[in-house]
């Protein structure tokens, strides 16, 4: 049954920051982290224009904040999209810097999310964001949404050729990164075919299987981090809605 | 975690959101528009080799809600067989869990861009007049369409006119027909807040019970501004229609008047206040009411929501009778003039 293939629903990262279990509070943390940690430091490097390393301390002193002052726990899923309220926490953390460092010092790193800093720090040179040219709040909102986006597809890209690589499928992956990922305009089916020595057919079933396991995969990453199911309609119409086509 | 690029993330959007039509009977063309909760594609029938609109759900949803609330938007449409009502021709699940329907493909333009090729009032009226058919059916019919506007005006190639997008209908207490399951005082469908284009405010908003809103600002009855769901019934239709009026009598005096002055028929501005009171007691009772006070218009006779001084009275028969009045008057002069240059 078609609808059988939706992921089941997960706990939401923000109730589980609110249990009183560590290890759950560290896994929810590291979720959050995962898919945060690079649109936080892009934002801080851009909007707060901070140099790599104050960044970097930065952006690794918010997620300690977010823990130790549990500011998920004031979050309103009513009043406004979680990555919103989470843009404007980091504002404020920003802005109160010294006090954020101490913070830092004092809490250690309590997720187990390995933050490439290095590799952030690569992709926002290859962008061609000019600071000068997002001075305001929608436009700010717009590219902490577009890192955002960014960031979750990456990791559903991983995870979806984990599971790719698990059901022996890595040709199908290997279509679904030239024709989807590329980029590449000149691509076509019959190109893939050719290349791959496999009727067109093959290519059309495997991207879409692929796309599926990968819309399903995005979704469900998506929903551990909405506090609401209205939260999770408007985050999915975001990043997969008709605004996009 | 691999970088994906601006370009490569706008193509995967695109591709992952696009239905996946494998095993139906659909080929997917091209996006065409969006409705209240979902996004209509160009498609061709393969088995009868004809194109259709094929609306689906935007975002797939695990619990169902808006899969079920699209199933009964192709019901309750499949329930309105009306040449003003755009035909359902099928429903059913795509391969990636969402639902969709196809319905006739109309090859046309929104009411809002038809009308400015349409100078004529005359004729304005009697387009809005097919509207009222339609709407006045589905009422009979036991449906409330709750979101009437231009935008949701189709007018075919061949002038046709087709009330769209009822993704927001009502089915009225006692009417449910077919759909057991429906409660008279919740919303058929569902157009979340957030799901419009940036800018549009002409797109419609969400109610899930009583106390929220649903509608479209400018066309939206004060019970529906105000969440009272309770107080929607026909009636709420009929402000949104005396809305719609206003605008096709607006813009088409705007247009014969380049300085923006807009002239107003009495007659007419007072069938559109009556549509349009904030009261529904002070509303017309049903739409054949108000389709017949327009017909009245436009045949010269008084209407029902305004009540004539003599000076009207005149003029209205003046509009009325311009010819034979014309022809009578002229006779009369020429009469007189002769009289009096024989009388000489």
């Amino acid at each position: 049954m078609p609808g059988d293939q939706f992921p089941v629903t997960h706990w939401s990262v923000i109730d589980a920051l609110k249990s009183h279990d560590p290890a759950e509070q560290t896994r929810a943390l590291d979720t959050l982290c995962a898919t945060y940690w690079k649109p936080v430091y892009k934002y801080v490097r851009l909007r707060w224009n901070r140099p790599a390393e104050d960044a970097q301390d930065l952006t690794q002193g918010f997620f300690i904040e977010l823990l130790e002052r549990n500011l998920l726990g004031k979050y309103d899923p009513g009043k406004s999209r979680l990555r919103t309220y989470l843009r404007l926490c980091a504002d404020s953390f920003v802005m109160n810097q010294e006090k954020a460092a101490s913070r830092q010092k004092r809490g250690g790193n309590a997720s187990h999310v390995a933050l490439d800093f290095q590799a952030a720090e690569n992709e926002l040179v290859g962008t061609t964001i000019d600071p000068a040219s997002i001075p305001s709040p929608d436009s700010l909102e717009q590219f902490f949404e577009k890192e955002w986006i960014r960031s979750l597809f990456a990791l559903a890209v991983e995870d979806l050729h984990k599971v790719c690589v698990g059901r022996e499928r890595e040709r199908t992956f290997r279509l679904f990164e030239d024709y989807d990922l590329s980029g590449d305009p000149e691509i076509s089916y019959e190109k893939l075919a050719a290349e791959y020595s496999i009727p067109i057919t093959d290519v059309t079933n495997a991207l879409s299987w692929a796309r599926r396991e990968f819309r399903r995969i995005a979704l469900d990453r998506l929903r551990e981090l909405c506090g609401s199911d209205d939260e999770f309609h408007r985050e999915a119409r975001a990043v997969f809605g008709s605004e996009t086509v | 975690m691999k970088f994906i690029p601006d370009k490569a993330v706008d193509r995967l959007r695109q591709n992952v959101n696009a239905p996946d039509l494998t095993g139906t009977r659909y080929q997917l063309l091209e996006r065409v528009a969006r409705g209240g909760m979902g996004v209509v594609y160009a498609a061709l029938d393969e088995t009868l080799d004809r194109r259709v609109a094929l609306k689906v759900l935007d975002v797939p949803i695990a619990d169902g809600e808006l899969a079920l609330r699209l199933n009964r938007e192709a019901r309750v449409l499949a329930r309105l067989e009306h040449p003003g009502i755009v035909p359902v021709h099928d429903v059913g699940t795509l391969n990636d869990g969402r639902v969709f329907y196809t319905m006739k493909f109309v090859e046309g333009q929104r009411l809002d861009k038809h009308i400015e090729a349409v100078a004529s009032l005359p004729d304005r009226l009697r387009l809005f007049l097919r509207i009222c058919d339609a709407v006045a059916f589905a009422h009979a019919r036991g449906v409330l369409h709750r979101d009437l506007k231009p935008a949701n005006v189709m007018v075919g190639a061949f002038g046709e006119v087709l009330v769209m997008d009822w993704g927001l209908a009502k089915i009225l207490r006692g009417a449910s027909g077919n759909l057991p399951e429906d409660d008279p005082d919740a919303t058929i469908l569902y157009a979340p807040k957030f799901a419009d284009a940036p800018g549009d405010s002409t797109q419609a908003t969400e109610i899930t019970g009583q106390g929220t809103v649903l509608g479209t600002p400018g066309y939206m009855s004060p019970e529906q501004s105000r969440g009272d769901v309770a107080h929607v019934d026909e009636r709420s239709d009929i402000f949104s229609l005396g809305a719609l009026l206003r605008f096709l009598c607006a813009h088409s005096a705007t247009q014969s008047h380049p300085n923006g002055a807009a002239r107003r028929d009495k007659a007419l501005e007072a069938i559109c206040a009556k549509a349009t009171d904030n009261d529904p007691a002070k509303r017309y009772a049903n739409v054949s009411e108000l389709s017949a006070d327009v017909s009245r218009y436009l045949d010269g006779l008084p209407v029902s929501a305004r009540k004539e001084t003599l000076f009207d009275k005149a003029a209205r028969l003046y509009r009325r009778y311009t010819i034979p009045i014309l022809l009578i008057a002229a006779y009369l002069v020429v009469r007189t003039l002769i009289l009096l240059f024989f009388h000489r």
